[in-house]
């Protein structure tokens, strides 16, 4: 039990700081795009939902590698877009902590836009019909009508959103590596001690990151909860 | 004052091809399910637009297509009340009733507070939607539309989906509220009591067209369609043969008319109410029908017997072997049978007051067709 607390005390907390600013900053990039695609891609023409729909979701299903290879492929000093990012604008996406917002964003993504476009979807159309009888522009019945009535999903995607992009692994260590203190987020600080042989260690950050995770899902499906009070129960 | 309605629209194997024109304040659209009386109300909302029409509220258009006009619905100060009110449920009351304002927020404010106070909604404005009654939100939503003062008011079937008593209600309330209003409102609705109760005129529709326009009370007592009549609740007809300008043979009744007025040629069939019967006991009259009993059912108020008209021996039988067939095939069910022979049987209905004749005489042999009551039909 000492050696725990000696670890404990002597712990480098960079790993937790950088993996909540990049799930921090991945929710929120993911929560307007999510919302957009989704309005988009609702209104879309059956065929165009479909494919669009599904270059959407790919992240989702394919192995975070696979996402790290595409982002890798697209943002390496090498190549044209990451050329032109570096020379023109100054940013580096490669081995920078840009990187891991870019990867927890784009695995994260299709979750926020799945749960927003399923609410969307169950919207009562006569709810817009109505907004716009009275009057409303598009975007006010948007915002003021449909966000809201939509909150039980946006607020799922959220928070699914949100606990994807804290632990966000693979295409991270593809695309920002594990630089301590820069992009060694939890998940790779764990990866790497556990290679050490260091499972104290390890254990003591599973444990941090099973509270962290935990306790905000609770919080936010309780925030959402207060809301919600009109979901029928069955 | 003035409506002026033309749409056409297809939608899959459904095609829409409306036209009708009123001074009315007071409108009924008076349609079976699925005739396309919303989907008119749709188009004269902006909600939907039509393939080709016209659509004229006061002289203002609000939709040409040859013209290339087509106002959105924002534009058209039209409002519309959906039969599920359509209250913004993360709103409160008093968020729903602005929604429709413009102006200050100063304004906006006291017209809010106006309507709450009017609509009786005090003590009601911080609530949800979820959080009312059927009659609180009706009251909201009617509020939520007389807020912004519109030209048109749409009702689309706001009481179909209603109990009875509260139904009865809300539409009194409905009258009261919209008794003050000085525009043109327009009720959707497949209930002839309803459409009887609100409107001045009258359009009828079938499967898409207009079957008939005119004054309320008119059609009602004259429907001149038989489609008409169905939907204004005549039960019984029979197809006819003009004998001659005062005679005609009613051939699913089996029995021959003779009416004082003259019978125009074009009629094709003759429609009587299940109530306007006149019973006749013993001596036969003029203009009556022997009928045997099928079949009653008791109402709180009324009472229904299903009579066989006299000579109908080929339609016993051959309703029987009917039976035989369907029990056969397990497909006996009420719809089936009526859909199958539905002039055979004649609908009486007979009020409460009234059963004490036939406790006395027991049941009547003859009914008589009164003259002034049958409906000449095309």
């Amino acid at each position: 039990m000492k050696v725990v607390w000696e670890i404990f005390n002597e712990l480098d907390w960079s790993p937790l700081w950088i993996s909540l600013k990049t799930g921090v900053v991945a929710t929120v990039i993911s929560f307007f795009l999510g919302i957009f695609a989704a309005k988009r891609v609702m209104r879309a023409p059956a065929r165009k939902k479909a494919f669009i729909d599904g270059l959407l979701t790919l992240p989702m299903v394919l192995p975070p590698t696979v996402a790290g290879f595409f982002l890798l492929l697209l943002f390496s000093r090498r190549r044209p877009l990451g050329i032109f990012l570096y020379e023109n604008l100054d940013i580096k996406v490669v081995q920078t902590w840009l990187g891991c917002v870019i990867a927890a964003t784009v695995i994260a993504f299709p979750l926020m836009y799945r749960n927003a476009r399923g609410a969307f979807e169950q919207i009562d159309v006569n709810l817009i019909y109505a907004g716009r009888t009275l009057g409303m522009s598009e975007m006010q019945i948007f915002w003021k009508v449909v966000v809201p009535a939509a909150r039980p999903g946006i607020a799922s995607g959220t928070i699914l959103t949100f606990a994807r992009a804290l632990g966000e692994y693979g295409a991270t260590s593809m695309l920002a590596g594990n630089i301590p203190g820069k992009t060694g987020t939890i998940s790779q600080k764990i990866a790497m001690v556990i290679q050490d042989g260091d499972y104290l260690t390890a254990g003591i950050w599973v444990a941090i990151v099973i509270f962290i995770a935990f306790a905000v899902i609770v919080f936010m499906n309780l925030a959402a909860g207060r809301k919600m009070k009109n979901v029928k129960r069955w | 004052m003035g409506l002026k309605v033309e749409v056409k629209k297809t939608i899959g194997d459904f095609s829409l091809d409306v036209r009708f024109q009123s001074e009315a304040s007071r409108i009924g659209i008076l349609g079976a399910s699925g005739c396309g009386k919303s989907m008119t109300l749709r188009c004269i909302a902006g909600i939907e637009s039509p393939d080709a029409g016209v659509i004229e509220v006061n002289e203002t258009i609000l939709c040409d297509s040859d013209r290339g006009i087509h106002l959105r619905p924002q534009k058209r100060n039209i409002g519309y009340l959906f039969q599920n009110y359509a209250l913004f449920p993360a709103m409160t009351v008093a968020k729903n009733i602005e929604m429709g304002l413009k102006g200050t927020k100063q304004e906006k404010a006291r017209r809010v507070g106006e309507m709450i106070r009017t609509f009786q909604l005090e003590g009601l404005e911080g609530r949800l939607p979820g959080e009312l009654s059927g009659g609180q939100q009706q009251r909201v939503a009617l509020a939520r539309i007389m807020a912004y003062e519109p030209d048109v008011i749409l009702l689309d079937e706001p009481f179909s989906a209603l109990d009875m008593f509260l139904k009865d209600h809300l539409q009194q309330e409905m009258m009261e509220m919209l008794s003050d209003y000085r525009g043109i409102v327009i009720l959707v609705s497949h209930s002839r009591d309803e459409i009887y109760r609100f409107s001045e005129e009258l359009v009828v529709m079938e499967q898409g067209r207009v079957v008939t326009a005119g004054r309320t009370r008119d059609i009602f007592a004259d429907p001149k369609k038989k489609e008409a009549a169905r939907l204004t609740g005549c039960k019984n007809f029979s197809g006819i043969r003009r004998l001659d300008a005062h005679h005609l043979e009613a051939l699913d009744w089996g029995i021959e008319l003779e009416l004082e007025r003259e019978i125009p040629e074009d009629i094709t069939c003759v429609g009587f109410r299940a109530h306007a019967f006149l019973p006749v006991w013993k001596e036969r009259r003029k203009n009556c029908i022997r009928v045997s009993l099928a079949g009653s059912a008791e109402l709180p108020f009324e009472k229904i017997f299903y009579l066989r008209p006299e000579g109908d021996t080929d339609c016993q039988a051959e309703e029987d072997r009917l039976q035989e067939v369907c029990r056969d095939k397990d497909i006996l069910s009420k719809g089936y049978m009526q859909d199958t022979k539905p002039s055979q049987k004649i609908c009486w209905i007979l009020q409460k007051d009234k059963w004490q004749m036939l406790e006395e005489n027991g049941m009547p042999d003859f009914l008589q067709f009164q003259e002034e009551q049958l409906l000449l039909l095309t």
